[in-house]
């Protein structure tokens, strides 16, 4: 009989490295035969840019400032929280396409895998910035602050759909149906996004869903991102809330907690899921 | 000597507020270097018994071993040793074929050389070369599991597990992966496959476990299965169904076990020594007695018969 043959990795950290990247390298190579992922993250991003800009800029009124410096902070935080959705659709294909029970019988890290869609999914979400930065900048949208705090801005949105990714890929392997995490997501983050700060100043907002926006962690992550990069009109401040007075605070503290509970929780999950 | 054994594994699983016992007591034993099959119908247990084998799930109670090495305590010893293809093929569909096996390579931390150097071979010796830079996804159903099979021997495992390896293929397709499985088989390599077919057993198993509702019924090399059964079946279909009762009692004087009724319920088969001299007698007696018949023949036993004869009920019944 030919000899089996043999590892030539033997720490766990060099293999959950290893894995980790072979896992990254499937999701990029996929990305390129995608053309479904290429609109999502590069053509959708820069219409919404467009279309919100030239549709509200006329309509809303941001006392001292102009409405394009207000609006791209809010595009930022939307985009790259709705493209999560996919780190949870992703895995919930996976398992319906059996290729997790393939990994889940290799004798490879158990984190590898959600490793390689957290991190495939980073690849998207800063493409996706980086042509609604562009895009931005083509119509007027300028950066108003040092470069280390437009780089902490940008680092903040990254790490935060980093983090949200975590989330939507334990749902994903939870609800088991791309179709469902992809409709009820859009049920449950437009909403979430819209009851927010992006697109016009909470204050404007109506009683109960002022108060919502106020409290809303993605508002904070918009406050942050918009004071970072020096966007925040002079006549509209941070919202009353203390979680928009402590933007900063708001957004670190939701961050360490997604990763510190969904890390685990996804792990954990992973080494008992099957296809059918 | 035995190389794969489980002892007493029981799996439960509640669906729709119904107990469903996937696994109801199954033991098996596989001695090194020889290839056991797993016959039984849909629902049987045959892909709990492989998922529990290859750490996919936990039973909820047994023991299973491979080589010595435990099965529920020491998984990541027994992922470096098996190979695996699944009831559905696991293959990235989004990937090429060569894709899918080097990367398969580097998770078994081979290295980049040798993973591609593996993918390489096997695409050669699995006769996919004009296939292997395309994704999965434009291929036929034979070529997806060619691929998912050759993803189970990158390692060149010791042991093999083959859930159901020709389902949904061609005739053609099915005879070209039987034979890729003799071959490896020759090779000393332990595998463990499942079937719903007695034919495919039959040409692969050394020996055989017909599985039913989550236990072994029944065990030995096709021949033994095939005695016990009767080797050889009388079949003969009734025009009148007034004549059913008639025919089966003047059939089982011919025949060496129970006759059975098929679906239709005119006709009506049994095991029998000489299938062709009773065939003739049977022909004969009925004309005698003037019970016309649509059709009359002989063929092999199915797993319908070997089910009929093993549990007393029919394996529509056991999926329903
Ligand atoms: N994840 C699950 N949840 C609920 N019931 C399950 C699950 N997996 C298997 N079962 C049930 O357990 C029983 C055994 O299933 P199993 O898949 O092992 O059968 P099988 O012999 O492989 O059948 P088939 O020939 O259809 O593949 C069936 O009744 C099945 O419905
Ligand atoms: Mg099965």
């Amino acid at each position: 009989m030919s000899s089996v043959l043999k590892p030539t990795i033997e720490s766990t950290i060099a293999k959950t490295v290893s894995d980790g990247w072979i896992a990254t390298r499937r999701n990029i190579y996929k990305l390129r035969r995608d053309p479904e992922i290429f609109v999502f993250s590069l053509i959708q991003p820069i219409m919404f840019v467009l279309l919100f800009n030239y549709v509200f800029a006329g309509a809303i009124q941001v006392e001292g400032g102009d409405y394009t410096q207000f609006l791209m902070a809010g595009i930022f935080a939307q985009t790259i929280v709705l493209s999560s959705t996919y780190s949870g659709s992703a895995m919930a294909q996976d398992l319906k396409d059996g290729i997790i029970d393939r990994f889940r019988t290799l004798p490879m890290s158990s984190a590898a895998v959600l490793i390689g869609r957290t991190f495939g999914d980073l690849v998207i979400n800063a493409s996706s910035l980086i042509v609604m930065m562009i895009t931005g900048f083509v119509i007027g949208w300028r950066i108003n602050s040092s470069i280390p705090e437009a780089a902490l801005g940008i680092l903040l949105l990254l790490f935060f759909s980093y983090a949200f990714s975590w989330v939507m890929a334990l749902i994903g392997m939870s609800v088991r149906s791309p179709e469902i995490i992809n409709n009820v997501s859009f049920l449950v983050l437009f909403p979430l996004t819209f009851l927010s700060n992006a697109f016009v100043p909470s204050e404007t907002l109506p009683g109960p869903l002022r108060v919502f926006a106020e409290w809303n962690p993605v508002s904070a992550l918009i406050q942050s991102t918009r004071e970072l990069f020096g966007n925040v009109p002079a006549g509209i401040p941070a919202g009353d809330s203390w979680l928009q007075q402590n933007p900063l605070t708001t957004v670190f503290a939701a961050l360490v907690l997604m990763l510190v509970v969904f890390i685990p929780l996804s792990i954990r999950k992973f080494k008992s899921i099957s296809s059918r | 000597m035995s190389f794969i054994q489980a002892n007493d594994l029981i799996k439960t699983y509640s669906a729709n507020k119904r107990i469903v016992k996937a696994l109801d007591g199954l033991s098996l034993d596989v001695p090194k270097g020889t290839v056991k099959g797993l016959l039984g119908p849909n629902g049987a247990g045959k892909t709990t018994t492989v998922k529990v084998l290859t750490t996919l799930i936990n039973p909820d109670s047994g023991t299973a071993s491979i080589d010595g090495v435990d099965v529920l305590k020491e998984p990541e010893a027994i992922k470096r040793m098996i190979g695996v293809s699944g009831q559905y093929a696991a293959v990235d569909q989004k990937l090429t074929g060569y894709e899918n096996l080097e990367m398969v390579g580097r998770l078994y931390h081979l290295g980049a050389k040798r993973a591609k150097q593996r993918a390489t071979e096997l695409i050669e010796m699995f006769d996919l070369v004009e296939a292997a830079n395309r994704p999965v996804k434009g291929f036929s159903g034979g070529m997806r599991r060619r691929i998912d099979l050759a993803g189970a021997l990158v390692i060149n495992p010791p042991v093999l597990f083959l859930d159901e390896p020709t389902t949904g293929l061609d005739p053609r397709s099915r005879l070209g992966l039987w034979k890729v499985i003799k071959d490896l088989v020759s090779d000393g390599t332990t595998v463990l496959l499942t079937t719903q077919y007695l034919e495919e057993a039959d040409q692969l198993a050394d020996s055989i476990a017909v599985i039913d509702q989550g236990k072994v019924i029944a065990e030995g090399t096709s021949d033994e299965l095939k005695m016990q059964i009767g080797g050889q079946r009388v079949e003969l279909s009734l025009v009148r169904l007034e004549d059913v009762e008639k025919g089966k009692s003047l059939l089982a004087g011919m025949a060496q076990g129970d006759v059975s009724v098929g679906n239709d319920g005119r006709t009506i088969s049994a095991p029998v020594d000489n299938a062709a001299a009773t065939l003739q007698q049977a022909l004969k007696t009925f004309a005698e007695e003037s019970i016309e018949l649509n059709d009359a023949g002989m063929r092999r036993p199915t797993l319908d018969d070997v089910f009929m004869e093993l549990t007393g009920h029919k394996t529509e019944d056991v999926s329903a």
